[in-house]
C-alpha cells in the first residue's frame, strides 16, 4: 500500500528525519494560507498523487508569493497528473502540500529496500540525488552503495557513519546523517514497510539536511497489526476495479487488450496471459479467483471483467482440485445465468471430475465454447475475439 | 526413492483442528500421508481425525518421532509456528499460510540460523500447495490423483500452475519422483537451487523442471548454479511474458522491481546456462520427453 508524501514525511519526521515547515490543503484559500502560517518568501506547492516523477509532469510549483501559491493550488486541484509510473490514465489531484522552499547545495539519493537476494533490509544511497534509481543503475551504477541489515541486531550507527562518509559530507551534517538514516530505518522495521525512498535528500546551502520529497509502501500482509497506517490509504488514487476486485477478495490487474481473463491461481493466471500473446492476442486483465473457484467468486470475476469496455471475448481457464469441476461447472453456470452475455466465452476446466464438469456445461444451453487444453482455450479464446471484428 | 518425503515420513499438522487444517489433514490420510498427530495451543490431550492433539511442537516430536510438519495456521501467527517447528527438531516442514508479512519471513530466516547445517531444517513456501512424492506421500492441498510416480523432479512458485505441467506430464505418460511447491513469496524457505542441488543426488531423478515466474533473483540463481553443477537436465518455464513492470501479480513475491526480474529476461539467462526453455505453457510434457530422450 502505498501513501502520499506528506503522510511519509509526518511519519519520517517522528523518527528524527528532519523535513520543511509544511502543511495540507484542499483549496487554494488553504493553500494561501498555508503559506501565511510557514512564512518566508519561497514556497513550493506540491501535487499529492501515489507517484515519482512529479515535477516533470507539472505537479509541483515553486511559489515567491501567496498569490502564485494560490494561483497554482488553482491548477492542480482536480487536475490529471500523467507520469510513467501512473500509466496514460493518470491519476487525478486532490490534495497539496505547502512547504517551505529552500537553497539547494546538493542531492543524495536514499533508499530502503526488501532485497530478495540478500533476503534482508538493504539501504541503497547514491550521492547523485534527483535522478529515479533506474536511471542512476544504468548511467551512474558507480555511485550506489548498498548497506545490507542484519534482522536480528537492527541497523547499527556504524553502518550508518560508513554511509554518510562515502558520501563525503560535511562533519558537522554527520550526527544529522546518522540519525536520518536510523530513523528512516526504524520506521521500516517498525511499521512493517516494504520501501522507504527520500529522493533527494538534499543539503542545503545553509549546510542542514532535508527530506525534500519522501515515499513509504507498506506490505499489505502486515497491515493487521497497523491500523494507524491502514487509516491512510487513499481510494481516490487507486484504480477503481482493482480496488473493487481486491475488496472482494480477487487479485485484478488491468491491461490493454480485449480478450478478458477469469483464472484461478497466480501462476496459471500468468500463464494463460502468455498463452493468449501466443495464440496471437491480448490479454485485457491478470485476474486471479483464488484456488477454490467457488460460484460467488466465478460470478464477481465475470462482472468485474465484463467492466472493462474493451473486452470482446472472455476466457475461463480453471484447474480444479480439491474443488471439482462438477462444482466450479455449476458455478460457471449459475453467473452466466444471472447475466446478460454479450460476447463469446470460452471455458477450459481440466482437473478432478472433468469429463462430468464439461457435459454438465454443454448440456446447459449456454452459449459457451468448450475447450479442452490450454493451447485450445487460448486460440479458440482469439479467433471468437477475431470473429467480433475487433 | 524421492526425497524430502518417502511413505514413512511421520508428519505432525500445526493448525490440525481449524477449518482448513481439518480439511486437508483428512485429504492428506486418504492419500496415504503419515499423520501421526498435530498441534493447537490449548487443545492438547484431545483426539482429532483418530490422531493425537498437543499444545507444543516440542511435546509433539517427543511423543511421535515426527520429521515434519505443515502448516495451516493464520498469517499472523504462521512465523511463530515455523520457528516452534525448527526449535522442535522437525527437519522438513511446509508452510501452506499465504500473507505472512516480509519482514516476519526475514526473522524466520535470520533465526534458522542458528541451527548448523546438517540440523537445519527445510523449509518450503509459504504461499505454497506443499510437496507430494506421488503414490508415497503428500503434505499439501494438491490434488493427488493427477501425479503419477515416475522419475522427474519438479520444482514451482505456483500451484495451480504446477497442477496444470504435472497434468500434461501425466496425460504424456511422464511420472514425477517429488514434487515441491516453493510459493509465491518474496523471502521464501527454501529457493529453486536449494532443492536442485537434493535433486542431482537423487539416484531416482532423471530431471528437473523448474517453473517460476517474474520478480526475484531465484530462477536465475539456480540456472547459473546448475550450468556448474548439474549432470542432470533442467527444463524451466517463466510465467508472465505480458506482465507490465511494477505491478503485483497475485503472488506478493511475483512483481518487476529490478533488472532482470522480467520474464523476457529471465529465459535468455536459463537459455544461456543450458536449460531446456518450455516455450509456452502448453508445451511442458514434449520439452520434458525431449529432454530424458537426449539425456538417455
Amino acid at each position: 500500500m502505498d501513501i502520499h508524501e506528506y503522510q511519509s514525511k509526518e511519519i519520517l519526521s517522528e523518527y528524527g528525519v528532519p523535513i520543511a515547515a509544511g502543511g495540507l490543503a484542499y483549496s487554494p484559500e488553504q493553500a494561501a494560507y498555508r503559506a501565511t502560517e510557514i512564512g518566508g518568501n519561497l514556497w513550493v506547492v506540491k501535487a499529492q498523487i501515489h507517484s515519482g516523477a512529479r515535477g516533470k509532469a507539472g505537479g509541483i510549483k515553486v511559489c515567491k508569493s501567496e498569490d502564485e501559491v494560490a494561483k497554482a493550488a488553482e491548477e492542480l486541484l482536480g487536475k490529471k497528473l500523467v507520469t510513467h509510473q501512473t500509466g496514460p490514465q493518470g491519476k487525478v489531484c486532490h490534495r497539496l502540500y505547502i512547504e517551505a522552499g529552500c537553497n539547494i547545495e546538493r542531492e543524495i539519493y536514499m533508499a530502503f529496500v526488501l532485497d530478495r537476494s540478500k533476503e534482508s533490509v538493504t539501504v541503497v544511497v547514491s550521492a547523485e540525488g534527483g535522478m529515479e534509481i533506474e536511471q542512476l543503475a544504468v548511467e551512474k551504477p558507480d555511485s550506489i552503495i548498498k548497506v545490507a541489515v542484519e534482522a536480528a541486531v537492527g541497523m547499527q550507527p556504524f553502518q550508518a557513519r560508513e554511509i554518510v562518509f562515502a558520501l563525503g559530507l560535511d562533519k558537522t551534517q554527520v550526527n544529522q546523517a546518522v540519525t536520518t538514516i536510523l530513523g528512516c530505518y526504524r520506521a521500516m522495521r517498525d511499521l512493517d514497510a516494504n520501501m522507504v525512498e527520500i529522493n533527494p535528500l538534499v543539503v542545503t546551502k545553509e549546510g542542514n539536511l532535508l527530506a525534500v520529497d519522501a515515499k513509504m509502501g507498506f506490505d499489505e500482509n502486515a497491515l493487521f497489526r497497523h491500523s494507524n497506517i491502514s487509516e491512510l490509504r487513499d481510494k481516490s488514487q487507486e484504480d477503481i476495479r482493482e480496488m473493487n476486485a481486491a475488496d472482494r477478495g480477487l487479485s485484478y490487474v488491468g491491461l490493454d487488450g480485449n480478450i478478458g481473463c477469469i483464472i484461478n491461481g497466480a501462476g496459471l493466471a500468468m500463464a494463460t496471459m502468455d498463452m493468449i500473446m501466443h495464440a496471437g492476442g491480448e490479454p485485457a486483465n491478470f485476474l486471479d479467483i483464488g484456488g477454490g473457484a467457488s460460484p460467488e467468486r466465478v460470478s464477481k470475476a465475470f462482472n468485474l471483467v465484463l467492466s472493462d469496455d474493451n473486452v470482446k471475448c472472455i476466457l475461463i481457464n480453471i484447474f480444479a482440485g480439491i474443488n471439482r469441476c462438477d462444482w466450479v461447472a455449476e458455478g460457471i453456470i449459475q453467473a452466466v445465468e444471472k447475466i446478460d452475455l454479450k460476447i463469446p466465452v470460452v471455458v477450459r476446466l481440466s482437473g478432478t471430475n472433468v469429463e462430468q464438469g464439461r457435459k454438465m456445461l454443454e448440456n446447459s444451453g449456454l452459449p459457451l465454447i468448450m475447450a479442452e487444453t490450454l493451447k485450445e482455450g487460448a486460440d479458440k479464446a482469439v479467433a471468437a475475439w477475431k470473429e467480433t471484428g475487433r | 526413492m524421492a526425497i524430502h518425503l518417502k511413505e514413512t515420513t511421520k508428519v505432525l499438522v500445526q493448525g490440525f483442528t481449524g477449518q482448513i487444517g481439518s480439511f486437508h489433514s483428512a485429504d492428506m490420510i486418504k492419500y496415504g500421508t503419515n499423520i501421526v498427530g498435530g498441534v493447537t495451543p490449548g487443545k492438547g490431550g484431545m483426539k482429532h481425525l483418530d490422531r493425537p492433539v498437543f499444545n507444543t511442537m516440542k511435546e509433539a516430536v517427543a511423543a511421535t518421532g515426527a520429521e515434519a510438519s505443515i502448516i495451516f495456521v493464520p498469517p499472523p501467527f504462521a512465523a511463530d509456528s515455523i520457528m516452534e517447528a525448527a526449535d522442535a527438531g522437525i527437519k522438513f516442514c511446509v508452510a501452506i499460510t499465504d500473507g505472512i508479512p516480509s519482514q516476519d519471513m526475514i526473522r524466520v530466516k535470520r533465526y534458522m540460523r542458528r541451527y548448523k547445517a546438517e540440523e537445519k531444517m527445510v523449509l518450503t513456501g509459504p504461499n505454497c500447495a506443499g510437496t507430494i512424492s506421488p503414490g508415497k506421500s503428500m503434505m499439501g492441498i494438491m490434488p493427488g490423483h493427477i501425479y503419477v510416480p515416475g522419475n522427474v523432479g519438479v520444482i514451482g512458485r505456483s500451484g495451480t500452475l504446477g497442477y496444470e505441467a504435472a497434468s500434461q506430464m501425466k496425460e504424456a505418460g511422464i511420472g514425477i519422483s517429488t514434487s515441491i511447491g516453493i510459493g509465491g513469496d518474496p523471502i521464501n524457505g527454501s529457493s529453486f537451487k536449494d532443492h536442485l542441488e537434493i535433486f542431482e543426488k537423487d539416484i531416482e531423478t532423471k530431471a528437473v523442471v523448474i517453473i517460476g515466474e517474474i520478480g526475484g533473483p531465484q530462477e536465475v540463481e539456480a540456472a547459473t548454479w546448475a550450468k556448474e553443477n548439474m549432470s542432470k537436465p533442467v527444463i524451466g518455464y517463466i510465467a508472465g511474458l505480458t506482465a507490465p513492470k511494477g505491478r503485483r501479480m497475485g503472488h506478493a513475491g511475483a512483481i518487476i522491481s529490478a533488472v532482470g526480474e522480467s520474464a523476457a529476461e529471465k529465459v535468455e539467462i536459463l537459455q544461456e546456462c543450458g536449460v531446456n526453455v518450455v516455450p509456452n505453457p502448453s508445451s511442458f510434457a514434449p520439452v520434458v520427453k525431449d529432454a530424458l530422450d537426449k539425456a538417455s
